[in-house]
């Protein structure tokens, strides 16, 4: 039996986010797991704004002159650049569980797809791709090109 | 096995399991080809895109039918993640009812809301 000769694992049983969570080690597949929920979590919270954007560009010539008015002059007291930082980060959001689902579809479809190697792998693809497009947008948006 | 029928039937949680997690994966098929969809008519649109091409895209009836039924698997979906986000890290019972109905209640408005903009349009 091997298990004699293991190290002693650690026990968590009640976990503290910042003694405990800071220690987990985090492999790629990991940080697209929580990332998958953190940027749910988001779109969930933003959903007024996103509801909002799709009003006032839809409706009217008028309302869709507000809807970019917004992000130059400000809304509500916040200038224009904070509603872009908003906007991108509904964009990142949206990338990256757009990638992670389709990354979920797959697994969920394919045993092939199911095993250590692939999940490191397709993980680091949709970290990288959600980022750099997320990057490749928000320079547009911002107007850098 | 533990008795699960009756008056030992497990009420709460995330009912049994399948019929939700493939709930999920079915809305979040539809949502995707819709994304995909809506993409490729900004992509292939000729010149600058402004109000008209905008709202041109869900002008017609069927857009609008199939815009519908994506704010629908929408609402389900977001359910679905939401909720297993609370059972996963809110523990009290209380708290986690709350903020369960505050899902469903913010789901629901943004949901008519969202509606109301389709067909006034």
């Amino acid at each position: 039996m091997a298990s004699a000769q293991r190290p002693k694992r650690p026990e968590f049983r009640n976990i503290n986010a910042f003694k405990d969570l800071t220690t987990y080690r985090m492999p790629p597949a990991a940080w697209v797991s929580i990332l998958h929920r953190i940027s749910g979590v988001a779109l969930f919270l933003l959903l007024p704004f996103i509801i909002w954007m799709l009003d006032t560009s839809i409706s009217s010539e008028i309302s869709f002159e507000k809807f970019k008015f917004a992000f130059d002059g400000g809304m509500l007291g916040l200038p224009g650049f904070v509603w872009k930082l908003v906007a991108l980060a509904l964009i990142w959001s949206y990338l990256h569980h757009f990638i992670a689902g389709l990354r979920h579809l797959w697994m969920d479809v394919s045993h092939a797809a199911v095993n250590k190697e692939f999940g490191r792998s397709s993980a680091l693809v949709t970290l990288v791709l959600s980022i750099a497009l997320a990057v490749v947008l928000g320079a547009k948006l911002f107007g850098f090109y | 096995m533990s008795v699960n029928y009756g008056y030992k039937r497990i009420a709460v949680g995330a009912h049994y399991g399948v019929r939700d997690w493939l709930a999920q994966r079915v809305t979040a098929v539809l949502m995707a080809l819709f994304t995909v969809l809506v993409l490729a008519r900004l992509l292939t649109t000729r010149g600058p895109i402004g109000y008209d091409q905008w709202a041109g895209l869900f002008s017609s009836q069927w857009m609008k039918a199939l815009t519908f039924t994506v704010i629908i698997s929408l609402l389900y979906h977001v359910w679905v993640g939401m909720r297993n986000v609370f059972m996963d890290y809110i523990k009290p019972p209380t708290l986690r009812l709350c903020l369960q109905m505050f899902a469903i209640v913010w789901l629901v408005a943004c949901a008519g809301w969202a509606i109301q903009v389709l067909w006034r349009l």
